[in-house]
């Protein structure tokens, strides 16, 4: 590795990005029309059906506890979500997640006093919760916006990330300026990394720009540590980069990568919890997306956000983020082609 | 004069296409080397086996001065100019000069560079602004960036202007005065015959020919063309004497213009418009292949 080299190539793709004005500028207002379309958009009390979370569900095998749970969820137009845990279900609730939390176990119930949703599904159940303890709490409301943030910057990481390094390493190839590399004393692990820790660097500055703007515009809620988003959010920009690298390996057609990024794209956006959260999905939708590296990202920096989780709180998706760069990078690397063979 | 590199049997086959068959030759050193012939005929294949960038099916090509085979590293010694390069987009010519400019240990000072190609006028002008002639200058800039010894063009002057090419052939002529090696592919004659001291003609990924311009020349052609306006000459002048018309004009192939002049002026041909021309590498192309250049 020859750092003179590197940095060189380094300069010239960040210099080739922040001209482009035209990119720059949607990189830029693409997430920032999209947090003020939705925080516009979901102004009011947010979705309107009503969640209910249930724990200890899965304990129960006493008769008179499983009709006690018949007896709410014959209720109809409302999401009930099972926590093993209370405390993950207390704090769903004090972030104004779900609206109310029934443990039949012990006979409590749980209300958040700041919520109107609260008040109101306590009020649908008073016939079912008469023979329950009420105990309360509270807790700043989560707007869809706080939610939805997380979502938006992971996707339009993931965009830039694929789109930024994908299409311009076959741009490259097509045009010939890889082969002009090739014919230099430039090692295509020098390109490789360069090109990956050029477009590392410009998301990451993207991203807080975008962040920073936007939060003089709604002052986003945040409990965990920035130096936490930080880091999770670069290992998921540097497994979408290699991800990128990997689709492009080999290909020289403009339209086949097209194509092929968004094959990648598209599941990870609809299915990564970019818009919508996966507790209440299918298991099989669940397992599928655990294999996106969107979802951790997206979950881990929501954790951190919302809960206030730390890096070892995600640990399950750090690692995750880890092990599908090194796959990815050593899948890309194994099959990258300066210029596939005529 | 020492031999710069050595080719030995060299073939690439590329599925069922064979691009280079079993092509022998060596490059002088200090020499303009020419590969000519028509588009496909096989000389860019060659020259990117010579310059590492793509492997041969067999044979081999040797730098003399380091006795070593061709590989990834011998890209640090030369220089080279392909035929269709994109540069960077959203880069100055400077910008795109110090790029390269830090791929190599050894490189000619930036102002050196700049005078040698004529950069100067555009030096803070977006790549992609750039006109064709422009272009080729900053692109042979970028293949003598490290100052090397041998050089490769590939068709450095196609789609350029007359004005362009001409300039284009100054610079070239420039870097051959200080003794490099220079190996230059095209499918224009009249450049080789500008530039080349050396020529291997190709087709269809085989030599055709070898030589100097003139040795091949003075072998192949020991006479010279007359051309005359067809209305002043006869037809049954040109039926007796077998000449040719071509595009309006009589054809007369002789080795003795004295004579055939004598002749035309006995039969009372009017020799206004007479034009007089030896032959050149393309009426040699013409002569070895049987068919014009497939430009």
């Amino acid at each position: 590795m020859n750092f003179k080299r590197f940095f060189a190539v380094f300069k010239a793709r960040n210099i080739e990005f922040f001209r482009d004005k035209s990119s720059l500028s949607w990189n830029l207002i693409f997430p920032i029309l999209l947090l003020v379309g939705f925080s516009f958009i979901f102004s009011g009390d947010g979705q309107s059906v009503y969640k209910v979370g249930i724990v200890n569900h899965s304990e129960v095998d006493d008769i008179e506890l499983i009709n006690k749970y018949k007896s709410f969820k014959d209720v109809r137009f409302i999401d009930y979500i099972n926590y093993d845990n209370i405390e993950t279900a207390k704090n769903k609730l004090s972030h104004h997640t779900i609206d109310l939390v029934i443990e039949p176990t012990s006979s409590q119930f749980w209300v958040n006093n700041e919520s109107t949703k609260s008040y109101l599904v306590e009020k649908i159940f008073s016939q079912q919760l008469t023979s329950y303890i009420r105990l309360e709490t509270t807790g700043k409301k989560i707007r869809y916006v706080d939610w939805v943030l997380p979502g938006i910057l992971g996707m339009n990481i993931m965009f830039s990330c694929l789109f930024g390094v994908g299409y311009v390493i076959v741009r490259y190839r097509k045009n010939s300026v890889l082969k002009r590399l090739k014919a230099t004393p430039l090692s295509s692990f020098e390109f490789v990394s360069a090109q990956l820790l050029s477009r590392l660097f410009i998301v990451m500055c993207m991203s807080a720009v975008v962040y920073i703007g936007c939060n003089f515009l709604f002052d986003f809620f945040m409990l965990g540590r920035y130096f936490d988003l930080i880091i999770i959010g670069m290992l998921g920009a540097f497994s979408l980069l290699s991800l990128g690298l990997l689709v492009a390996s080999r290909s020289k057609s403009e339209e086949l990568i097209g194509g092929l990024l968004n094959l990648t794209s598209w599941p990870m956006m609809m299915l990564s919890g970019v818009w919508f959260s996966l507790e209440g999905a299918p298991s099989a939708l669940k397992t599928f997306a655990d294999f996106l590296p969107l979802t951790h990202l997206v979950a881990g920096a929501r954790e951190i956000i919302i809960e206030g989780a730390t890096l070892s709180d995600i640990s399950y998706h750090v690692g995750s983020l880890m092990i599908m760069s090194i796959l990815f990078l050593s899948l890309g690397s194994y099959f990258f082609s300066w210029n596939t063979d005529r | 004069m020492s031999v710069a590199i050595c080719v030995d049997a060299l073939t690439k086959k590329y599925k069922d296409i064979i691009a280079v068959n079993n092509i022998s030759f060596n490059v002088k050193k200090g020499h303009c080397f020419g590969l000519l012939g028509p588009n496909g005929a096989g000389k860019t294949t060659t020259i990117e086996i010579m310059e590492g960038i793509i492997s041969a099916s067999s044979g081999s090509v040797v730098y003399k001065n380091e006795e070593q085979e061709v590989d990834h590293n011998i890209s640090q010694q030369i220089g080279i100019q392909f035929q269709h390069t994109a540069l960077q987009d959203f880069l100055t010519v400077k910008e795109t000069l110090n790029l390269f400019k830090a791929f190599y240990q050894h490189t000619l000072a930036q102002e050196k560079i700049i005078e040698l190609c004529d950069l100067g006028d555009f030096l803070e002008r977006d790549n992609r602004l750039l006109s064709g002639g422009q272009r080729q200058r900053l692109l042979l800039a970028l293949a003598l960036i490290n100052d090397p010894e041998i050089i490769f063009l590939d068709e450095p002057t196609t789609g350029l202007d007359p004005h362009a090419r001409r300039n284009f052939w100054q610079l070239i002529k420039n870097i051959k005065a200080q003794n490099k090696t220079i190996i230059l592919t095209t499918h224009y004659m009249d450049e080789a015959e500008q530039l080349c001291d050396d020529i291997v003609i190709m087709d269809q990924g085989t030599i055709i020919e070898s030589g100097t311009p003139q040795e091949l020349l003075t072998k192949h052609f020991k006479e010279v063309f007359i051309y005359l306006p067809e209305q002043q000459v006869t037809s049954m002048l040109i039926e007796q004497n077998k000449w040719k018309t071509v595009s309006g004009r009589v054809e007369i192939t002789t080795s003795n213009v004295e004579k055939t002049l004598a002749m035309l002026m006995t039969n009372n041909v009017s020799l206004a418009g007479l034009h007089v021309k030896s032959a050149n590498l393309d009426d040699l192309f013409l002569h070895l292949t049987g068919s014009s250049l497939r430009a």
